[in-house]
């Protein structure tokens, strides 16, 4: 089918690049070696990427301190919303670690707070965008039929139109908006690409054999696709996720500085608006727009990161090769000063003799 | 010929829904717009003639009682024949006036940026991709979090660095709107176009590089290790040869098939960067549509976006139909 | 004095033994995975290939013949490396050349040239995105760069042709055409150039049986004409004893038996040898005495 083969690439490309985990592996050179790992379970996996690369780990400890940020330093400052500081406070003023706003408020009280605020928000969106792509992904490329067009077509549909122009739509009519309402519009609008590659992976999983299987023992298509086929596809929801996680923290600070964010709270994106509306640019005030963006970009990059990882343990394909490649450099160029001494050596040797 | 024919039918049906949306969206969400709006009206001073009353009738509900299956009718009719209201804010301008002078400003910078983008990402992905074990691997980190800077803070970033503290470029605008009262056909306002367009086209690139770098590059190490790429390598063939027609011609098909999702965020980000910069296109119109209320405007502006990107989709489709045979043969 | 064992002609069908100089000598050829822990796929394995000749390479998988044959043909990918031995082709003007000393620019030239290949299953061999022309027209371009445009369309045909394809198929992709079809396109690639050494990797595996005769049958008349050495990979060791004039049964990377068909059917000497041997069913004989006794074989 002329769709089927865009599909597979659709999916190929919102993946990452990764291909289905279990691919029938032949005995090519490289293949063999894919073959070999792949027998190891998906969490050593886990364990031994963990140590074998740096970007895993520097992936999550910058999350993991994120997360400690936001969690931790607001008990110990005061509220974002305390306007009775002077204004425009340099960093080390006045005992404000990163200064204060034109309005007078602690940027770092904004910082911890206002990252409460993103996280949670980008969680909600990121848990609403999983629920529903496996709704209409895993069950529709399972299911098949009738029932797999129709929840297909308005996933591509919802896929094209554009995303941020229907947030602000929505946003726009309602006046009083909650944290919780910003992640619903959110996570909304942002599942379709998620419901493809899943449902890509469900209906290559279908013709799996232990499916087939269970199916001929007639086992009621909820159980299988609960019990088979979700736990398989585990690592490629986790990637979306996160993906997901990191779509709704840039779109909730793209919401809240256009002004359509969450009304009356604190979020990185919110604070970022105040700073434009507060001229922090043409002012220098260096001190309150900096900061949010760099920890935006901190928090999503590092996940990305993680993402990648992860990315690398489904696709063994990704892995081999770049370490492997190096450590046959190595050896060659040992080989080479070997080969080298031994002449040398030789030589030396000839000398004495002659 | 049948792929063609099914993905206009898609977009369709996806302008079609893009429509009903904007139709239902004020009917069903709490709040009562028409009342809101024409009270707004009120207020301003302006007379509200039949004319305006059924504009704002049409496209947020009546409290008379026309079914809404007539109103539904009605407004398909009326966005049929072009009519996609008057703006309230810029009274009396149509919303088509006005989404006319803004469209050029967007589909210029965010097109050639995009373009430009995408071409780079591709090409510098598969290099990487291709050259797998060396240096160019450690490029992917970076690329990586300049992935998830969020645009509009890079062009603040920008406008901090370049115009506020070097002044190499200018703040806001378009255009000179001292020197050019209007847009003129002349080389010096076209270079002070380019001028003012550098920095937006900048953030635009720089953060939208990244993404179809990293999937260009994933997509070139997969492919390399297809039985192909070792055919094409026993047979001798240029690595010159083997690199552009068996390794990224199989490679870009992803990024191409998948240029949807990454252009919804393109156009995100650039609806914020034009707020940032006050650059005179779609996007800072809708943001000023939302600020005043003007939800005529908005849904226009709305429409045409949406328009712009299915449009846009459709010539990748077709580019896509054109370079994979498979896609071509097959239903 | 008797002519070692390695060293004996080759057959033909109508019996005459043709006298034939060796056109390929690998000798103590090693090749390993370096991972941890290494994994030795291939230990110091000696074989010469002779002109005309056709050599079977017969083992279950993982044995080592993929890599082996990879090997030789310099195609060994990170992290398969050749750790030790030489691979020498002998040119029919003469000239030696070592396989290992080529690289770049000349082991460019030299490849499909004098040395081509067959892969295991052609079902992703060729290049989805480009005609069979283009793929075909390739290899001209890049080795007889004064062929015209003409001369690369007539040879195009005339290779489809000489494999049972319609010459109507240049302007075919991969996806268009069934499993049987994109094999003998491969074979008639892998002619293009006339090489003196064609290796085959399992091509016949991924096919059903009466395709697999009618692609054996061309490739033994395709001999007949052209003259190339063969080395036929397979874990089929009856295909083998058909077509072969001698067979190399590899185990765990070592040859352990090389010696002329008959002599293997009649005589086998490696005990592993004797149970591949046994391990198939034979059309004749009673039935179930396979299963019961390993009878039949």
């Amino acid at each position: 089918m002329a769709d089927d083969i865009r599909e597979q690439q659709l999916a190929a490309q919102a993946s990452g690049g990764g291909i289905a985990p279990a691919q029938i592996i032949e005995e090519t050179p490289t293949a063999v070696l894919a073959g070999k790992v792949d027998k190891v379970g998906v969490w050593r996996r886990f364990g031994q990427q963990l140590r074998r690369s740096p970007k895993l780990a520097i992936g999550l400890a910058m999350v993991v301190a994120i997360v400690l940020f936001t969690v931790v330093v607001p008990f110990f400052t005061a509220s974002p919303f305390a306007l009775d500081n002077p204004s425009l406070l340099k960093p080390g003023e006045g005992g404000h670690l990163l200064g204060t706003t034109q309005l007078g408020a602690d940027v770092l009280a904004q910082l911890a707070h206002g990252g409460r605020g993103s996280l949670l928000i980008g969680l909600t969106a990121g848990a609403i965008t999983v629920v529903l792509s496996v709704l209409f992904g895993v069950v529709g490329g399972y299911i098949g039929g009738w029932t797999d067009e129709i929840l297909f077509l308005i996933s591509s549909v919802i896929l094209v139109i554009p995303g941020l122009p229907l947030m602000i739509v929505f946003s726009s009519y309602i006046p009083g908006r909650s944290i919780w309402l910003i992640a619903g519009i959110l996570g909304i609008t942002s599942w379709a690409g998620s419901a493809i590659v899943l449902r890509s992976q469900a209906r290559s999983l279908r013709s799996r054999d232990y499916v087939a299987a269970s199916r001929v023992a007639g086992e009621s298509p909820w159980r299988i696709i609960f019990v088979e086929i979700i736990p398989n596809l585990l690592p490629l929801a986790a990637a979306q996720f996160l993906f997901a996680v990191v779509a709704a923290i840039l779109g909730e600070a793209g919401l809240s500085f256009l002004g359509l964010g969450p009304t009356g709270s604190v979020t990185w994106g919110t604070m970022l608006n105040d700073a434009q509306l507060g001229a922090a640019l043409t002012r220098g005030a260096w001190w309150w727009f900096i900061p949010p963006g760099v920890l935006i970009a901190l928090l999503g990059g590092a996940l990305s990161l993680v993402n990648f990882s992860i990315d690398e343990i489904i696709n063994p394909k990704l892995r081999t090769g770049s370490a492997q490649a190096k450590s046959v450099r190595e050896a060659r160029r040992k080989h080479k000063e070997s080969r080298r001494a031994a002449k040398s050596a030789r030589a030396e040797q000839k000398k004495v003799t002659s | 010929m049948k792929f063609y024919v099914r993905r206009f039918a898609f977009y369709l049906a996806t302008l079609w829904f893009a429509v009903t949306l904007n139709f239902v969206l004020p009917r069903l969400l709490p709040g009562d717009p028409a009342t809101i709006l024409l009270q707004k009206l009120a207020r301003q001073g302006g007379e509200v003639t039949p004319a305006m009353l059924r504009s704002v009738e049409l496209l947020l509900g009546t409290s008379d009682g026309a079914s809404v299956w007539s109103q539904y009718w009605s407004y398909l009719g009326s966005i049929l024949r072009g009519d996609l209201g008057v703006s309230i804010s810029n009274y009396p301008e149509q919303v088509t006036t006005l989404i006319g002078q803004a469209l050029p400003w967007t589909l210029a910078l965010v097109g050639l940026a995009t373009i430009i983008s995408f071409v780079l990402g591709v090409l510098v992905g598969a290099y990487v991709g291709w050259k797998r074990g060396t240096w160019a691997d450690h490029i992917i980190p970076a690329t990586t979090f300049m992935q998830s800077v969020p645009y509009f803070w890079l062009a603040l970033l920008l406008i901090y660095i370049f115009s506020v503290t070097l002044g190499w470029f200018p703040i806001i605008g378009g255009w000179d709107t001292w020197t050019f009262d209007n847009p003129e056909a002349s080389f010096a306002f076209l270079k002070d176009v380019i001028w003012h367009g550098t920095l937006p086209a900048l953030t635009i690139i720089l953060s939208s590089v990244g993404g179809w770098l990293l999937g260009m590059r994933n997509m070139t190490v997969s492919t390399l290790s297809e039985d192909y790429i070792t055919t094409a390598e026993a047979k001798g063939l240029r690595p010159s040869r083997i690199f552009m027609t068996y390794a990224v011609r199989n490679a870009a098909l992803p990024s191409i098939a998948g240029f949807t999702i990454s252009l919804g965020f393109v156009v995100a980000g650039s609806i914020v960067m034009e707020q940032v910069f006050t650059y005179p296109g779609l996007g800072r119109l809708m943001i000023q549509a939302v600020q005043g209320k003007d939800y005529a405007l908005m849904q226009g502006v709305f429409l045409v976006i949406t328009l712009t990107v299915l449009a846009a989709n459709f010539i990748m489709d077709m580019f896509y139909g054109l370079i994979d045979p498979r896609a071509r043969n097959n239903g | 004095m008797n002519p070692p064992v390695a060293a004996q002609g080759s057959h033909r069908a109508d019996g005459a033994v043709r006298a034939a100089d060796p056109v390929l000598t690998a000798r103590n050829v090693s090749i390993d995975y370096e991972v941890e822990p290494a994994v030795h796929a291939v230990r110091d394995v000696s074989l010469t290939l002779h002109r005309g000749e056709i050599l079977g390479l017969a083992g279950e998988s993982g044995c080592g013949k993929t890599t082996l044959a990879y090997g030789i043909n310099q195609l060994l990918r990170p992290p398969a490396a050749l750790k030790a031995g030489t691979v020498t082709f002998h040119d029919h003007d003469g000239t030696d050349i070592d396989l290992g000393g080529l690289h770049g620019e000349s082991l460019r030239a030299f490849r499909w040239d004098k040395i081509s290949m067959v892969f295991q299953g052609a079902m992703n061999s060729l290049n989805p995105v480009i005609s069979i022309r283009a793929q075909l027209f390739d290899v001209f371009t890049t080795h007889r760069p004064g062929m015209s445009k003409k001369e690369k369309e007539e040879r195009s045909q005339e290779l489809l042709r000489k494999v049972g394809v319609d010459p109507n198929r240049l302007d075919s992709f991969a996806h268009q055409l069934s499993g049987g079809m994109r094999q003998r396109v491969m074979i008639a690639m892998a002619l293009a150039l006339n090489p003196q050494v064609m290796i085959m990797d399992e091509p016949t595996t991924a096919l059903d049986v009466v395709v697999q005769r009618g692609i054996l049958r061309e490739i033994m008349r395709l001999r007949e004409e052209f003259n190339f050495a063969v080395i036929f990979i397979t874990h089929d060791l009856p295909l083998l004893l058909e077509i072969s004039d001698r067979i190399a049964v590899m185990l765990q990377g070592e040859i352990v038996e090389l010696d002329t068909a008959e002599n293997i059917y009649e005589n086998a000497q490696h005990p592993y040898t004797q149970r591949l041997l046994s391990s198939f069913p034979s059309l004749t004989g009673e039935r179930g005495s396979f299963i019961r006794t390993g009878e039949g074989a």
